[in-house]
């Protein structure tokens, strides 16, 4: 698992722009799926048939937050907009890297309050020295993704990216794993999460399952002084109540609870005040689908060190495993 | 038709009549087929085989629409994507009559002195047409009526042009320009929407309809090319050609079809820029997350000062705009596929 | 005036006191309603968020037009997010304005239904400049009056909370109590059913008291695309006239519903409306939306191919604290205005929809 997380985060993938982090997950699944097809919008579709169960819908999120040039100034200096929930504190001094190999630092105009510290007052400097040289490298329209390797501190795993490249190791992980199901299963490996939820909303469109299970990371409240919720590093795998996206299909939920029971799988249950996730796009398709959500408890995420714990990793495949067995009726 | 004629056209999000009209009447003209939904979408149609291509320009403008009238014969109002900023001392068209009115703004010498600092909100400000009395107004106008701003249409210096609306009336040039045309072995539809500015309706519904294989949203793009605004800033410039989207609020563009965009451009010597910045958004949002999905883009050109009483635009751009998207056309006709 | 099958008042009084928070309408709500809509429909299902449809066949050949009416069941409420020690509850809001909880009694829907106050520090002990700031969701908490141990035995994160509140019988036929938004809006769907017996009703009639509204509307949105409706009517509150409010932002209580005209609304369907009222002689108001309704019609109008949507509103005051304040007279005309509205949807009114010259 932990080679797994950390070819996941280390490769490159900001939203609109998978292809790089796409081709990996496709070479990790292949050998255990019987069919794939990449869809308009990028997403990863891999099916692995049953013998007539229900069409059952994992998702997991390829990309990840990032920058795109807007801008090339007269001395090199990129101006950029976000892509996704990049917060312009957690930007400064960070090491940011592009499709094609092409490092930068984030630097800022001069901020005398840090209340006025905004997006607009930050650049890239990829050490050019002029329009000229930075246009030689970078255009405008060109992603970066935020820099970081992987590190593992014990039982805790630390990078960027985990949101969501811990769930897609956690999906993949399912698919060695789960053997002979009655479910047709629809493993998605889901685009432009970070932006609105779009890769999702139309691959379940095109899927129309029965079921959707989205696998997201979530906040914890177990740092100091941190927001009130109920969620921990370490105490498994969290299921989701209700995040701003959607409120998770009751029955579901308490499907998932009872399965994690019966299996003896260590789980903790979790509201998340601010955030969605791809089951709130899953939940809506055409005439309504039962969702709900496995979330992986992380610490800091959209930052540059996200952490999670490698065994909260492992319950969560175990009750996606568990839940892919088992006759989802409920 | 001209740009003079459409952007003259009234037609306020919610109520596009008028301009649905004249589009109508035009197609009619040019023998183009089409139909229109419950949102008042034009979806016209031109060539039968090959792949679903949808083009779409949205016909609504910014303006306001009437909500109470006064004992005293003012009415009250509320915005429609135009900010209070722009709002006082500006003359006004009302209904379907085109009742003149003005929304005065409460004379200076009559302020308190930190009212200055602020912008007049928009409950402080009324339109008055002159009635004396809520009845004599309502031999003239009714609740619920829209109004637009009264900008003539002028071309301030050659190819520079200054109207009302060009957000979007550029568009639906364009897609007009585009249907004149012969297209056959490419679908196109042409999609002239409504109610773009109160949050891409008529384009959501419109794309699940024609369920395109691959869809470009045509706009008029805010251009901030002005003093007090540093160059990171300016998003677009008049004069430097059609405008292509990178990213918005509602979009990421394909990057297959932005290079060919790019390619097309370039090899035919068509000046454009890209919008250099990632606010707003338009009817691609809508296109591409339809059904299952599909590849966007966006070709725009520069207007100064979108949503407000006026906007100034390049007939250079415009040209380039138009000369690129038929060059996209031809090549989607021709066999390209994002 | 009113010769209908049941009583409107106490279908109010009823409603208004079931409990079904956006998302857990199935606990209590649901049931109310679909029990009350019983014997005015064809057939009951749900779907799979937990719509209840109602589908009342119409009269003569098919396939006829279909016309939906959505009333929203869900009601804004808590949600337990953490228990905390001394067995004090932490919760989110679900469209709770956490201004009116403080010194309210509240119900937590944990193993069994609990009491829960939402407690406040007294006033002796705030310091004077802090007397006026509001305190947000997250410094709240409720006491339930029992020790951590029996909590955690009778609670769970995820639980949901609602106001705890009698319905109130003000003067004349006003009532005020939680959740008429929009419980009203179902009532007003109840009468419509019975009064269009009246009638000879050329469309389909899918009458669906939708979820999760207060969260995004997120029921509707799924119910329209499963009905693909040609005409749809939201009907929801809006708010009556209430003291620092200037007039011309309100309705008025007691003076008939109010019929919406703006972007969300098709331009025919308002008209439709306005001369239903007409004909039956019942007064209405205008309401003016430059935008979004904020209600079911905004999910509706953009569904699949397009839906044309009305809204048909009941002025309520106080919208979202417990004791939100209505005419039952006004839900009644609501409800005998779209019967006959109903009545005039014919294949010919439908066409007219998407023709525009």
């Amino acid at each position: 698992m932990k080679t797994l997380l950390t070819k996941l985060t280390e490769a490159y993938g900001p939203s609109g722009s998978e292809g790089p982090v796409r081709e990996l997950i496709r070479k990790e699944v292949e050998p255990y799926v019987d069919e794939i097809r990449v869809d308009a919008l990028g997403n990863l579709i891999c099916l692995k048939k049953g013998t007539g169960g229900k069409k059952v819908l994992l998702d997991a999120h390829m990309d990840e937050i990032g920058l795109m040039v807007t801008h090339i100034d007269k001395d090199g200096f990129l101006r950029y907009g976000t892509i996704g929930g990049v917060n312009p504190f957690i930007s400064l001094g960070q090491r940011v890297y592009f499709e094609n190999g092409t490092f930068g630092v984030i630097g800022s105009e001069r901020v005398d309050d840090p209340k006025d510290l905004k997006t607009e007052k930050l650049f890239v400097d990829i050490g050019a020295k002029n329009k000229e040289e930075a246009s030689a490298k970078v255009k405008v329209g060109d992603s970066a993704a935020f820099f970081q390797p992987a590190v593992c501190l014990g039982s805790r795993f630390v990078a960027k990216a985990l949101d969501d490249r811990a769930a897609c190791a956690v999906l993949i992980e399912t698919l060695k794993r789960v053997g002979e199901t009655a479910h047709d299963i629809y493993a998605v490996f889901a685009t432009q999460e970070e932006v609105g939820l779009r890769g999702a909303r139309v691959a379940a469109f095109g899927i129309e399952p029965d079921v959707g299970i989205a696998i997201d990371v979530t906040r914890t409240g177990d740092t100091p002084k941190s927001i009130t919720m109920d969620v921990s590093l370490g105490a498994g795998a969290a299921i989701k109540v209700k995040d701003s996206s959607l409120i998770c299909t009751p029955a579901l939920r308490d499907y998932m609870v009872k399965m994690a029971q019966e299996k003896g799988i260590r789980y903790q249950m979790e509201v998340l005040e601010a955030g969605g996730t791809d089951s709130g796009a899953i939940q809506m398709t055409k005439a309504g689908i039962p969702a709900g959500v496995i979330s992986i408890p992380c610490r800091y995420i959209h930052s540059p060190c996200e952490m999670v714990d490698l065994d909260d990793v492992e319950e969560c495949v175990k009750l996606t495993v568990a839940l892919c067995q088992s006759p989802l009726e409920f | 038709m001209e740009l003079r004629e459409l952007t003259s056209l009234v037609g306020v999000s919610g109520n596009e009549d008028e301009v649905r009209r004249a589009i109508m009447r035009e197609l009619e003209a040019m023998g183009v087929s089409y139909e229109t939904d419950t949102m008042g979408n034009i979806i016209a149609r031109k060539g039968d085989k090959g792949p679903r291509l949808m083009v779409d320009a949205h016909m609504d403008e910014v303006g306001l629409i009437i909500v109470h009238i006064e004992k005293s014969g003012f009415l009250r109002f509320y915005p429609i994507g135009v900010p209070a900023a722009v709002l006082p001392s500006k003359r006004v068209l009302v209904g379907k009559d085109k009742v003149p009115g003005v929304i005065g703004a409460k004379a200076i010498h009559l302020q308190e002195r930190r009212e200055r600092d602020s912008v007049i909100p928009v409950d402080q400000l009324t339109i008055d047409i002159g009635a004396k009395s809520k009845e004599e107004a309502e031999r003239k106008v009714k609740v619920g009526d829209y109004a637009v701003f009264d900008t003539e249409y002028e071309e301030l210096s050659p190819g520079i042009i200054k109207a009302k609306a060009l957000d979007d009336r550029v568009g639906c040039a364009l897609l007009l320009e585009l249907l004149k045309e012969p297209w056959e072995n490419v679908q196109v539809y042409a999609v002239f929407s409504t109610q773009e500015e109160l949050g891409i309706r008529g384009a959501k519904v419109a794309s699940y309809r024609v369920n395109p294989d691959m869809g470009i949203a045509l706009e008029g793009t805010v251009c901030a090319d002005i003093p007090g605004t540093d160059p990171e800033g300016y998003a677009t410039q008049i004069g430097k050609g059609a405008v292509l989207s990178v990213m918005d609020r509602g979009t990421i563009t394909h990057k297959g079809m932005l290079n060919q965009l790019v390619k097309l451009a370039t090899e035919n010597q068509i000046p454009f820029q890209y919008r250099e910045a990632t606010s707003g958004g338009n009817d691609a949002m809508a296109i591409h997350q339809a059904r299952a999905g599909c590849p966007v883009a966006a070709i725009s050109v520069p207007c100064r000062y979108i949503h407000s009483p006026f906007s100034v635009m390049s007939m250079a751009d415009f040209e380039a705009a138009r000369k690129l998207l038929i060059a996209f056309v031809k090549s989607v006709e021709g066999g390209f596929r994002p | 005036m009113s010769n209908l099958s049941f009583n409107v008042k106490e279908f109010l009084k009823k409603a208004s006191m079931a409990y079904g928070v956006s998302g857990h309408e199935f606990y209590n709500a649901a049931s109310v309603v679909e029990e009350a809509m019983t014997g005015l429909v064809d057939e009951i299902r749900r779907d799979p968020l937990h719509n209840i449809i109602g589908y009342r066949k119409g009269d003569g050949e098919g396939p006829r037009p279909k016309v939906m009416l959505a009333g929203h069941m869900d009601e804004i409420g808590l949600l337990v997010k953490k228990i905390e020690e001394r067995g004090f509850l932490r919760v989110t809001g679900i469209g709770v304005d956490p201004r009116v909880l403080p010194g309210h009694e509240v119900i937590v829907y944990g193993r069994r239904p609990l009491t829960g106050l939402v407690g406040v520090k007294p006033p002796h002990l705030i310091a004077p400049e802090n007397a006026m700031k509001a305190q947000k969701m997250e410094d709240l908490f409720i006491d339930l009056g029992l020790p951590e141990e029996e909590v955690r035995k009778l609670v769970r994160v995820g639980d949901v909370v609602t106001y705890k509140r009698q319905v109130t019988e003000l003067q004349g036929d006003v009532l005020s109590g939680k959740s008429m938004d929009d419980r009203a809006g179902v009532g007003v769907i109840l009468v419509c059913l019975d009064e269009l017996r009246k009638y000879k009703v050329p469309a389909d009639v899918y009458g669906v008291a939708t979820t999760q509204e207060e969260v995004g509307l997120r029921g509707a949105t799924v119910a329209t695309y499963g009905i693909k409706p040609d005409i749809g009517i939201a009907i929801d509150v809006c708010h009556a006239e209430t003291p620092g409010v200037p007039e011309w932002r309100t309705s008025q209580l007691g003076k008939g519903p109010a019929i919406a005209t703006g972007g969300n609304i098709h331009p025919k369907v308002f008209q439709g409306l306005k001369k239903a009222a007409e004909e039956l002689g019942i007064p209405v108001q205008t309401e003016v939306a430059p935008g979004p309704t904020g209600t079911d019609a905004w999910a509706m109008q953009v569904s699949g191919e397009g839906v044309a949507t009305g809204l048909v509103s009941i002025p309520l005051r106080y919208m979202h604290t417990s004791v939100e304040t209505l005419s039952v007279g006004d839900v009644e005309k609501a409800g005998r205005l779209l019967a006959k509205f109903i009545a005039a949807c014919d294949e010919a009114f439908v066409k007219e929809l998407t023709t525009w010259n």
